[in-house]
Parts: structure tokens; C-alpha cells; sequence
């Protein structure tokens, strides 16, 4: 087969591989392709049709196929390169990329392939929910897809399991159209998605929000009829004799997304069990070299503004590294301990001033970051307020890392 | 008497508390920036909210095409405005920004389009209209 040359193949056409693409553009690298699987690029912003994206990027409140849009018509106009309906089926340690195509299959020699796939959502599996398996149960992408692109009703009466921002969204998007929304059930003691979602999609609404609580049960032969919804311990376990019977139609599930990738894994790029991203450098580089990752298929971002940020930083490395300029090595590694639920990269050289994307892994209030090397604290930065929902970035200095130790990051 | 409020204008989410005396805001406490003073002002007085959903397209490549309001309009008018919108239906091609109702119910915002939809390729349309028939 023929071998197609590429500086940099793209795998994925959403808003970090369209952002990454035109970056790369800028810094001088023509030789560029984006592999997309849909028909259209800008993945599943073009399903958000809700407002409130590019706020921190265009200081405007756009919708998702609107704050799409922009990358996709720059795209264009820079000629840069776009395969669709390209399910890319293979990726090498040596940066060979096979795509399942209309024209059939096609090979790409890469200098570097960048990792920009997204993220999937977890389904009624994988968190195991006991019951029948009738027609009525979604996760809330999936929901969203068929009421904003396909026009297709889910259901009348709804219980939403989970409180990602997705399915918040979703709740307001069903009320909207005529649904009834009975409950959002959440098993944490605390919300997942970001409180002004909380706001306008439920408190709006009168959409009442259960947290410690899960769905314990699902009743339904064809289609679903009714769940059981069942208060929670601190272990999470059910508690006995606290169960109560929604009616309802549809049940949604909006408990959480996973970086999606498979991919990765064959080409042999090593995972983070936290993040269930590839571990990365400051570059933004995996453990194979010349194979760059950003976006949620590095870890789950809360706002696309800050996807498309990363999505340049990751091109500017590249760019560097397809033309032959050699970078620093990361041999600091970054860590966390249980206050932290991940932490990007997960190693630095300690040569430039960098950039530390962390969730915490729970609420609090007047909290601070801490960094730490050994005994010594090298940098801290107060919060009014500490939220899992929220992604923090925090740079940190050159001058500020004190040596080549391992880095500790904690909430102090 | 205290009040409390989430702001919705940025991601920030800032959790803010207002002095109320009768109509009268003595304080606002806890905006990381003026636009949140900005809310508080406008959810005691008149409380808005821009909302998106979407209207069907006639002969598009896909069936539906999205819409938002320009501005917020007021909270109590959500479900009339929806209904305002579930009336359209546009002619393929659409473009993002068209005007698809203008000064919706005389609240001062326009309902435009957010996602451009083109028109079904024709051989597409033949193929649906014979399983169809």
C-alpha cells in the first residue's frame, strides 16, 4: 500500500485537534492532516447547542456549533488538510496511522501524530446498576445527540442519574422541550457539575437534586417504567429501607466521561490510572516520542476554552519537533496524594516556566494549592473556594522549582 | 435581610451575598468581578436568561438546525418565547447569525441561527422518498 507522507497527522477533528492544526499552521508546518470518524469536524461541540463557550476565549457566550464554527472556517480558508468519515484503525510505536476510509484504506507516515480523540461516557455498565434492560435508558450525550441533531423526543418523564454538567444540561434541555424531569439523583455527597449549571439548568426549573443518593433499581419490561432511587452511606453503600419508586419513562446517566483511548494503547503510549490519559510531559508529550496528546483524551476538561489552549500549546512543541529542535527533558515527576484527583503533566524539566492543570477531590472552602519538593514548599496559591467540578490551572515558575526532586502537589 | 446567589455569567461560578432592605440592595459581597454585581442587580429586579434549542430545517442535510436568543430575556417568558420558536421552520440553507425572528415577542432579542445546515444532496432525497413511498 502506498505510504502517505505527513509532518503531523491529527487524529480527531474537535476543538483541540482543529486548534492544534491551525497552530501548527502559523508556526510553519504545511504538510498537516486531520482524520476525522463523523461526517462534519468539530466533534460533540456540534451537539452542545447550549450558550456559554468561548467565554474566557472570544469573551463572548457562544454556542458549541458557534465557538466550532470559528476553528472549522479557519481551517478551511488556511487549505489545511481534512479527511472525513476516517475511522483511523491502527496507530504504531513508529507513527504509521492506517484509516478505514470511503476510498478505502489509507496509510500515513507520520513525523508526529497527535492524540486528539476526546473522551466517551460511562454507560449503565460500567457502574453496574441492578434491573431489567428496557428501551429508556441513556447516557446523556447520547440524549442530546438525538434531541439536537436527529430531532428524535427520548421521553416524557425523566430521572437523571448524575450530576455532570451534561446531564444538568440535559434537565433543562428536556424541561424545554416538554419533558418532565422528576430528580436528579447524585451519590456524592456534592454535586459533580459546575454550580451555575446547578443554577440555571435545575434551581430554574424547580428540578429538585438528591445528593448521597443512587438509582438502586431499574423496573420496566419493553420500555422503562419505573426506578428505585435509594439514599447512600459514606462508603456509598445503599441504604436499606430508604427506597423510593420514581415512575418514570427514561432514565439518563450522566456519571462522568473516560479519555477515549484505545488507540493510544497500541501504539504503546502509557496511561495514568487517575487520569486515564496518557502521561505526558510539559510538552504535552507521551512516552512514545513524537506522539502528543491534549484535550479530553488527556484528561476531562470542564470548559472547550481551555481544550483549544491546550490544543495550541501541544502544536507549539510539535511544530519544535518536527523541525529537529530538541527540547528539554522532563525528568521532574509531578504527584499528588488523595486531596488531588489528577494532576497534568505528570512530569517537567524544571527549565521553563510551566503550567499545572489539576482537579481536586473535594469541595472545601478558603483552601490553598500547595507544591511542594521534600520538606519545602515551593510555591502556594490561596482559593476562596475548591471545587472537583472546576478545573485549576496554576503556572509555575522556573525560579520557583528548587531542584530536580519530585514534585508534590496537595491541597494545604 | 441575606440573599444568596450563584453567579451564571462566567465559569467562575461565584457564590455571592446580598443585603436586602425592602427593595433596597445594601451590599453585594463575593463577585470576583463587577459582573457579578451586574447579576445580583438584575435577578432581584428582573431575573433573564438567554436560552438555545433548536428549529427544523426543510430539506437539510440534517433535520435540525440550532437557535439562540442575542440577549436574555426575562426568566418568566422562557416557555412563550420556546413556543414562538417551535412555529419556525426554515428553507435550507440556513447560515449561522440568520435572523430567524427578530425582536422575539418584543423582548428586545433576536432568535438566530448557530449552526449552518445545507441543503440535502438531491440523490439523498430521491433514495429516502422511494423507501418511503
Amino acid at each position: 500500500m502506498n505510504i502517505i507522507k505527513k509532518d503531523a497527522v491529527i487524529l480527531g477533528g474537535g476543538p483541540a485537534g482543529l486548534a492544534a492544526a491551525l497552530k501548527l499552521k502559523e508556526k510553519g508546518i504545511d504538510n498537516i492532516i486531520i482524520l476525522e470518524r463523523e461526517k462534519k469536524t468539530g466533534g460533540i461541540l456540534r451537539q452542545c447547542i447550549h450558550d456559554g463557550f468561548g467565554i474566557v476565549r472570544f469573551k463572548e457566550a457562544l454556542s458549541g456549533p458557534e465557538y466550532a464554527d470559528r476553528f472549522v472556517q479557519e481551517v478551511q480558508r488556511q487549505n489545511i488538510e481534512v479527511q472525513t468519515e476516517a475511522t483511523v484503525i491502527g496507530l504504531t510505536n513508529d507513527k504509521i496511522v492506517t484509516a478505514a476510509t470511503k476510498e478505502g484504506l489509507k496509510k500515513y507516515q507520520a513525523k508526529v501524530v497527535i492524540l486528539t480523540m476526546g473522551c466517551r461516557e460511562r454507560t449503565r455498565g460500567a457502574i453496574s446498576i441492578p434491573g431489567t434492560r428496557p428501551a429508556g435508558v441513556y447516557t446523556a450525550g447520547v440524549a442530546q445527540s438525538y434531541i439536537n441533531l436527529k430531532n428524535i423526543m427520548i421521553g416524557k418523564k425523566v430521572v437523571i442519574l448524575g450530576s455532570g454538567d451534561i446531564g444538568l444540561i440535559m434537565a433543562r434541555r428536556l424541561t424545554l422541550e416538554g419533558a418532565e424531569v422528576l430528580a436528579v439523583i447524585e451519590k456524592q455527597p456534592y454535586p459533580s457539575g459546575l454550580p451555575r449549571n446547578i443554577e440555571q439548568c435545575l434551581n430554574d426549573y424547580n428540578i429538585p437534586l438528591y445528593l448521597s443518593h443512587t438509582v438502586t433499581n431499574i423496573q420496566g419490561k419493553e420500555r422503562l417504567e419505573s426506578v428505585t432511587v435509594s439514599k447512600v452511606d459514606e462508603k456509598g453503600q445503599a441504604i436499606e429501607g430508604t427506597e423510593k419508586e420514581y415512575n418514570c419513562d427514561t432514565l439518563i446517566l450522566s456519571v462522568g466521561l473516560i479519555p477515549e483511548n484505545e488507540l493510544s494503547l497500541q501504539a504503546g503510549v502509557e496511561l495514568h490510572p487517575r487520569t486515564k490519559g496518557p502521561i505526558v510531559d510539559e510538552n504535552l508529550q507521551t512516552n512514545v516520542e513524537g506522539i502528543y496528546a491534549a484535550g479530553n483524551v488527556l484528561h476531562v476538561h470542564d470548559l472547550v476554552d481551555f481544550v483549544s489552549i491546550e490544543g495550541e500549546k501541544l502544536a507549539e512543541s510539535a511544530a519544535k519537533y518536527i523541525k529537529g529542535e530538541k527540547g528539554y527533558e522532563s525528568i521532574i515527576p509531578v504527584t499528588t496524594d488523595h486531596t488531588i484527583n489528577n494532576v497534568v503533566p505528570q512530569k517537567i524539566s524544571g527549565e521553563q516556566d510551566v503550567e499545572i492543570s489539576l482537579r481536586v477531590s473535594k469541595p472545601s472552602k478558603d483552601g490553598q494549592i500547595i507544591m511542594q519538593q521534600g520538606n519545602k514548599v515551593i510555591m502556594m496559591k490561596k482559593f476562596k473556594k475548591l471545587n472537583p467540578a472546576e478545573m485549576i490551572h496554576i503556572k509555575l515558575k522556573k525560579e520557583e522549582i528548587q531542584s530536580k526532586e519530585e514534585i508534590k502537589v496537595v491541597v494545604g | 435581610m441575606k440573599r444568596e446567589f450563584t453567579c451564571i455569567v462566567c465559569p467562575n461560578s461565584c457564590e455571592l451575598v446580598a443585603e436586602i432592605e425592602g427593595k433596597e440592595i445594601k451590599s453585594i459581597e463575593g463577585a470576583l468581578c463587577k459582573r457579578g454585581d451586574e447579576y445580583v442587580v438584575q435577578e432581584i429586579k428582573d431575573p433573564k436568561r438567554t436560552i438555545a434549542t433548536s428549529v427544523k430545517v426543510i430539506d437539510g442535510e440534517i433535520p435540525l438546525a440550532s437557535v439562540r436568543t442575542t440577549k436574555p430575556i426575562p426568566k418568566d417568558k422562557i416557555f412563550e418565547v420556546m413556543e414562538e420558536i417551535k412555529k419556525v421552520k426554515v428553507q435550507a440553507p440556513v447560515q449561522i447569525n440568520q435572523v430567524i425572528i427578530e425582536n422575539v415577542l418584543n423582548l428586545g432579542s433576536d432568535i438566530i441561527i448557530t449552526k449552518s445546515v445545507g441543503i440535502q444532496k438531491c440523490i439523498e432525497r430521491v433514495n429516502k422518498e422511494v423507501v418511503a413511498s
